[in-house]
């Protein structure tokens, strides 16, 4: 190599390693990141079974039963067009109630239920999950309608 | 009065911000040079009020005065007196306060203590801090007044989030902010150097303090924030890959690189335009990190601004800063002058190596981070997490953490392999030894290769000592010794945690017993407890390990008041091998009461590991600052000496 051209080359390790970095990202992200669901968008166009994925909605009135292990957890969130149950083992957050908004992070099993590893719930009075959040102020009182 | 007082002492400190700018900027040309002897001065005051603004608010948290809207939102007078203090930065507008002391403050000691630049390139870094200063002067006057009165006064206070009322909150986001801020200070030197062309060794000494002390801080921060999330948010989890943690490991990411690239810098006189390119975007790091964590954009319990306004002001400033010291690179990069040179299989050559990995990994960090917001604009609403961050980002951490068991042996300019292979047989039989055991116990691909390299890096962090007099090593030879030892501590940690946890969720009656690991734990009662401004349910858990001494451990779940909000306190039992971690749930049929139990082997490594890096950067500082010390003594002794001779 001659050494004049040794910024030169530098520069470009560094730029192929960035953008090596970039596509790998960008591939990883296709492939790994978790979308969103609304009960209906989960009814209508099911998440592949095993993949991880959100599913936001208001937890049914009712819904919330306890397995004889006392730690096995099963519900419903749903919205104003579909249901889906939902089976979690863990602690629940400690807003979670029935009635109110949660997010449930997990995957789909093979006879379409959501298996939960994770609810995210109100955290405060204040706090509602970022997905939730975004939504407008009809599409939040369109849910919490449904709920009731 | 004294939020008047407060008021009136930060806008005095951003007039004296506006001149400080102005006249560091005229005095470089040549009808201004009069002005230079004040830049310096008016730095020194900038900072004192910006202090003085901000010991106001505390003050007001201290005396919980309810006629200040601030305080009347976020203090009770209920409070403890600690989390009273501690509430001063615990909400969006003193936070930003503490902000801008702290860079108001660094620009005091730049302009007292730096003598070794140039003239110019001092002026043209105190003109770059007090420019930035300015923002944030603005957006706290602007939007973020934190001394806004309240007519009338409240009666109650609001109190503060519960999450925040924590001894934590009197250490994690000071250090996380003295850390993002310090590097404000190497973002001003780098604007400095190219406003004057100035990039030398001389320029890389007098800016490695300042990123070996914002790095320490930035560690320690981290590493607090680490530790309080893990017991606080009762998940049993250290890193969540959360927004505002990347927010904070990404400034992290840069400094890091930094740090190592100003030492090639100081010592070889290479990566010259490199370096000043990381000085601008280690900053920047940070200043997207307050923008994602503070605009609102995310809702967490660090997202106090919710105000649209206050997110487009700080995306403004984000993109003047960003924006204009990335075009002040681009027009002065190519009249920065080639280093010198260097073989591939050198010191620098593997330093460089660490520097592209480092940047790789930020890279991902700040794609993933930010891809859910860009998606979320495009109308798809997606989450990005450790099934993401934690394979591809290990793609880069693993060879750049093979070559740091090799880079610090290498020499500088040129080296061979073949020289220091006698060395590496211990280090390369550890590494592979240690895999081929991970990967017959069936743990996973990446905890193997954690404690495969933590098994590595541990033995190979010592190496450069060898064949030196121990009494002899310099401070930062010792300082760099320590910190990668540290690596391997806290990877230690990691891979063992995620290799070796294991967990319990069961429902027990009061006197049943369950068994987690080689743990035996009763759960003896379950009683009310009340404290200053909450009542909780406590468990009281009698715990042995492999039936040994009996020891209690008591989670909760805590009510508070004001406001009204529950959270779960978690117990911890730590012994020299692991930790016990025990979370209170909710009630359940027949009188059980849900209880999730982890035995975590050695998991507290992580936090001492990430402690040993920063106290290896703390005896780096040490030693360069005391060499400094030195230098500038026996320099005035000469320029003494020379004096009374000529008398």
């Amino acid at each position: 190599m001659k050494a004049k051209h040794q910024r030169l080359t530098l520069a470009l390790i560094a730029v192929v390693a960035l953008v090596g970095a970039g596509m790998l990202a960008a591939w990883a992200l296709r492939s790994q990141a978790s979308f969103f669901y609304l009960p209906a968008e989960y009814a209508a166009k099911p998440p592949e079974e095993g993949r991880a994925v959100r599913l936001g909605g208001m937890v049914e009135k009712g819904s919330i039963k306890t397995a004889a292990d006392g730690v096995t957890i099963s519900f419903v969130i749903h919205d104003d067009k579909a249901r889906v149950p939902v089976t979690y083992r863990g602690i629940l957050p400690d807003l979670f109630v029935e009635g109110s908004g949660a997010v449930a992070e997990g995957r789909r099993a093979a006879d379409g239920q959501f298996v939960a590893d994770n609810i995210l719930a109100k955290h405060d009075e204040n706090y509602v999950p970022r997905e939730m959040k975004g939504m407008t102020n009809e599409e939040a009182r369109k849910m919490i309608e449904g709920a009731s | 009065m004294i939020a008047e007082l407060g008021l009136a002492a930060l806008w005095l400190a951003a007039a004296l911000a506006a001149l400080q700018l102005i006249a560091g900027a005229l005095a470089l040309t040549q009808r201004g040079a009069a002005l230079a002897g004040i830049v310096r001065p008016v730095a020194v005051a900038q900072g004192v009020l910006a202090l003085v603004s901000f010991l106001a608010l505390v003050v007001l948290f201290w005396q919980t005065d309810l006629s200040v809207e601030l305080v009347a939102k976020n203090s009770h007078s209920a409070k403890p007196l600690l989390y009273k203090l501690t509430g001063t930065w615990g909400n969006h507008e003193g936070s930003m306060l503490l902000w801008a002391m702290v860079m108001g403050l660094s620009g005091s000691l730049v302009a007292l203590i730096e003598r070794r630049l140039p003239e110019p390139t001092m002026l043209a870094t105190l003109a770059g801090q007090a420019f930035v200063s300015l923002g944030f002067y603005a957006f706290l006057l602007a939007s973020s007044n934190p001394f806004t009165r309240l007519n009338p006064a409240a009666i109650e206070g609001a109190g503060l989030n519960p999450l925040l009322q924590d001894p934590g909150l009197a250490f994690h986001p000071p250090t996380l902010y003295i850390g993002y801020v310090g590097l404000s200070v190497a973002f001003s030197f780098a604007i400095g150097a190219l406003v004057t062309r100035e990039v030398g060794p001389a320029f890389a000494r007098a800016m490695r303090p300042w990123v070996l002390g914002s790095w320490i801080f930035l560690t320690i921060g981290i590493v607090a924030g680490s530790y309080w999330a893990y017991y606080e948010l009762g998940w049993g989890g250290w890193w969540f890959w959360d927004p505002v943690e990347n927010a904070s490991l990404m400034p992290w990411l840069a400094a890091t690189a930094l740090l190592h690239s100003v030492s090639v810098l100081a010592a070889r006189n290479a990566l010259r335009a490199w370096t000043v390119m990381l000085g601008v975007v280690a900053f920047s790091m940070s200043m997207v990190g307050t923008f994602l964590v503070r605009s609102g954009i995310l809702t967490s319990v660090h997202a106090f601004a919710v105000d649209p306004q206050r997110g487009s002001f700080i995306l403004g400033l984000l993109v003047l800063y960003i924006g204009g010291a990335l075009l002040l690179f681009g027009l002065r990069a190519s009249s920065v002058s080639e280093g010198e040179r260097f073989a591939a299989t050198s010191r620098e050559g593997a330093l460089v190596f660490n520097n592209v990995m480092l940047s790789a990994i930020l890279g991902i960090v700040l794609v993933g981070t930010l891809y859910p917001l860009l998606a979320e604009a495009l109308g798809a609403k997606v989450s990005v997490g450790p099934p993401y961050f934690n394979p591809v980002s290990a793609i880069f951490a693993v060879p750049m953490l093979l070559v740091l068991a090799v880079g610090p042996l290498l020499r500088w300019r040129r080296d061979s392999l073949s020289r220091i292979r006698l060395q590496l047989v211990l280090p390369v039989l550890l590494f592979v030894g240690a895999l081929v055991w991970g990967a017959s116990d069936a743990m996973g691909i990446l905890p193997a290769l954690g404690l495969a390299l933590a098994a590595m890096l541990a033995v190979a962090s010592f190496l450069p000592l060898k064949g030196r007099k121990l009494r002899q090593v310099k401070l930062p030879l010792w300082g760099m010794v320590v910190a990668h030892f540290g690596v391997a501590v806290a990877l230690l940690g990691m891979a063992s945690d995620a290799a070796f946890t294991k967990e319990r969720l069961v429902a027990l009656r009061e006197g049943e017993v369950t068994e987690v690991g080689p743990w035996t734990v009763k759960l003896q009662r379950i009683e009310p407890v009340a404290g200053p401004n909450w009542t909780a349910l406590r468990a009281d858990l009698a715990a042995s390990y492999a039936g040994g001494k009996v020891s209690e451990l008591h989670p909760a779940a805590r009510s508070f008041w004001s406001p009204p909000t529950e959270t779960s306190e978690a117990a911890l039992k730590t012994r020299w091998n692991g930790q016990l971690y025990a979370v209170l749930g909710e009630e359940s049929q027949g009188g059980r009461w849900q209880l999730r139990l982890w035995w975590k082997p050695f998991v507290p490594m992580i936090w001492y590991g990430g402690l040993l890096i920063a106290l290896g950067g703390l005896l780096a500082l040490w030693g360069r600052v005391a060499s400094d010390l030195r230098r500038f003594v026996a320099r005035d002794k000469i320029a003494w000496r020379r004096s009374r001779q000529g008398r």
